[in-house]
């Protein structure tokens, strides 16, 4: 990773591009718990969803220590490396 | 280990801790419901146990701290930690955080978020140990949990610049990660920070070696940069001068010019803006010159040398990134130019007898100076291989120049000439060893009819009114307003017969006036 000041005038939040969506799912899902109450719950309905109408589609989870902190580079690379696409829990 | 000692201001003056008693500390925020829920709580605490204990509510923004006493009617004293360097030193993620200290600072119990549980114990806990009564609660109006909020010292950006301010880092601008699979040339591309050249990335570590190049506060605002208004600090400016791929050494050149442009005077949001594709040139003369090796001779107006390329590109990006110009948005410039990447050069003043252009606008000779001009074009060449005397070469680079613009715009603003040594070398010879010299002869042999300037069916444009009085008509007008919108400056390699200029954007107050600042060294 690395990291580089801003060199505007911070008005603008930082841009980044979405990747561009697959017609159609396979591969590892990785469902990622944020550590956010509930969110767990959440992933738990989303994962029996994913066995009911996506048998074929493996659903790997993972958890953020917390979820006021980015994700560490290990568990990011994890991810990375195991997933063709994740889907995080925002919750409460 | 005793948690961090710590002073803030509060509701009834300065407090400190430890406080030599048993002390809660409850960290909240205003927006928080969960804070909202515990208020009555910590109140209820504060008036059962004062006398033995000290209930300090530390909260996280100065008007919102106003709103809670407000809000839920609170005695107990609340706590400024708006800068939040408490928060940070108490390492929170999570708001409400309640903590139970000893009389030294020692930490005995800490929950976060609210825990009806959490809160029957606390209550128990302090009555025992300050043989006071628990204040009465009806426990079964509160639920038995609920989480707590993000602190404000861990919002996006907020911990890194706390970071910085604890650990004495100078620098304060917003941090950006890229990621380990990203491209990080691609990356500053992708977020519009070029100027369409690769970058090289502002690391914190680049950013500080550049930062050394001077002696400001990194939080000094040097200029409020249109057309955005948005303040350059000084960090923000070494920021782009790394972008831009400046030397420390540079830095305060870079300043300077940031000054010099960021003025009413110079007036960069009409150069930037303008469909004439105005840009800034800038001319530096004095010691500083020779101390970071700029080039003042062969090749002078191009590429090659690191100070002339990077030192205008840093004040481009500058008013790129900080101050917003970029083409399609203010910047509306009709075809753009070159010198929209970069325009910086040095006076050669030990070639010339002339005085320097930093001594003509009223700086010492052995001070080191920027001049910003706004200008639309050029380099434009002016040719001439043959002439051997001072009137024949300066009627030359009269012609040459009334060509600025159009050549029937007379009564124009600004030109900055660059007289090449070979050309200074026959006008000196023949006399001319002033530049106002080569300013008069510019005037006379420009000076024409009215009746000549005016637009007619085989040449358009001009600027003279078509009905003219036959007196009009005779009267001369020379190309420039004023003999001392010529702006002169010796440059370039010791062979070629051949000076070159850049015309000027409209001048005045309504246009832009070359400005000059003192380069800091």
């Amino acid at each position: 990773m690395t990291l580089i000041l801003d060199p505007t005038d911070e008005r603008v939040p930082v841009r980044r591009s979405l990747t561009a969506r697959p017609e159609h799912l396979r591969g590892v899902v990785g469902l990622l718990d944020i550590s956010k109450p509930r969110g767990n719950v959440f992933l738990d309905r989303l994962e029996a969803i994913f066995g009911e109408r996506l048998p074929e589609v493996e659903v790997r989870r993972y958890r953020k220590p917390t979820f006021t902190k980015p994700a560490p580079e290990d568990l990011r690379r994890k991810i990375l490396e195991e997933c063709g696409f994740v889907i995080e829990a925002l919750a409460d | 280990m005793p948690l961090p000692a710590f002073t803030l201001d509060s509701t009834d003056g300065p407090r400190a801790f430890p406080t030599g008693r048993a002390a809660l500390l409850c960290f909240v925020k205003e927006d928080c419901p969960t804070c909202g829920l515990s208020m009555p709580l910590i109140e209820a605490a504060h008036r059962a146990f004062s006398g033995e204990v000290d209930v300090l509510i530390v909260g996280q923004d100065a008007e919102g701290n106003a709103v809670l006493v407000e809000r839920h009617g609170m005695t107990a004293p609340v706590l400024d930690d708006s800068a939040l360097r408490v928060s940070f030193a108490y390492d929170l993620d999570t708001v409400p955080t309640v903590i139970l200290a000893g009389p030294t600072g020692e930490e005995r119990t800490r929950f976060v978020g609210f825990g009806r549980d959490d809160w029957r114990h606390l209550m128990a806990s302090l009555a025992e140990a300050s043989g006071l009564r628990e204040p009465a609660v009806d426990w079964d109006a509160y639920p038995e949990s609920r989480p707590g909020c993000g602190s404000k010292s861990v919002e996006p950006g907020m911990a890194e610049r706390l970071e910085a301010e604890a650990s004495g880092s100078p620098l304060r601008a917003r941090r950006i990660e890229i990621a380990a699979q990203d491209d990080e040339f691609e990356f500053m591309f992708d977020q519009g920070l070029t100027d369409g050249l690769p970058v090289v990335p502002p690391t914190p570590e680049r950013v500080l070696r550049m930062l050394r190049g001077t002696r400001r506060d990194a939080q000094e605002v040097v200029a409020v940069v249109p057309p955005n208004m948005a303040p350059a600090t000084t960090e923000k400016i070494a920021i782009n001068a790394v972008m831009a791929g400046c030397r420390p050494e540079y830095l305060p050149v870079v300043i300077a010019a940031v000054e010099a442009v960021c003025t009413d005077t110079f007036n960069a949001h009409g150069v930037m803006a303008t469909t004439m594709g105005a840009a800034p040139v800038l001319v530096v003369n004095g010691p500083v010159r020779h101390r970071i090796g700029m080039n003042m001779g062969l090749g002078v107006l191009g590429q090659g040398n690191r100070a002339n390329a990077t030192i205008g590109r840093a004040l481009m990006l500058v008013l790129r990134n900080v101050g917003g110009a970029k083409p399609g948005g203010t910047e509306r410039s009709t075809f753009g130019s070159p010198t929209k990447y970069t325009m910086a050069f040095a006076e050669w003043e030990e070639r010339s007898p002339w005085t320097p252009l930093h001594v003509e606008r009223g700086f010492r000779a052995e001070q080191s100076v920027v001049t910003a001009f706004g200008m639309t074009g050029g380099p434009h060449l002016i040719v001439d291989q043959t002439s051997r005397s001072a009137r024949a070469l300066g009627g030359s680079i009269a012609v040459g120049l009334e060509s600025a613009a159009h050549p029937k715009a007379h009564r124009y603003g600004d030109v900055l000439l660059v007289v090449g040594p070979e050309h200074l070398n026959t006008l000196t010879r023949d006399g001319y060893t002033t530049k106002e010299q080569l300013r008069a002869r510019v005037q006379e042999v420009t000076a024409r009819p009215m009746a000549d300037l005016v637009a007619d069916d085989d040449v358009g444009g001009g600027g003279a009114p078509a009905s003219l009085t036959s007196e009009q008509r005779a009267r001369l007008v020379p190309k420039f307003e004023a003999p001392e919108r010529i702006n002169i400056v010796v440059a370039g390699a010791d062979a070629g017969k051949w000076s070159a200029f850049f015309a000027g954007w409209t001048t005045g107050p309504g246009g832009t006036i070359p400005t000059s600042r003192i380069i800091e060294e």
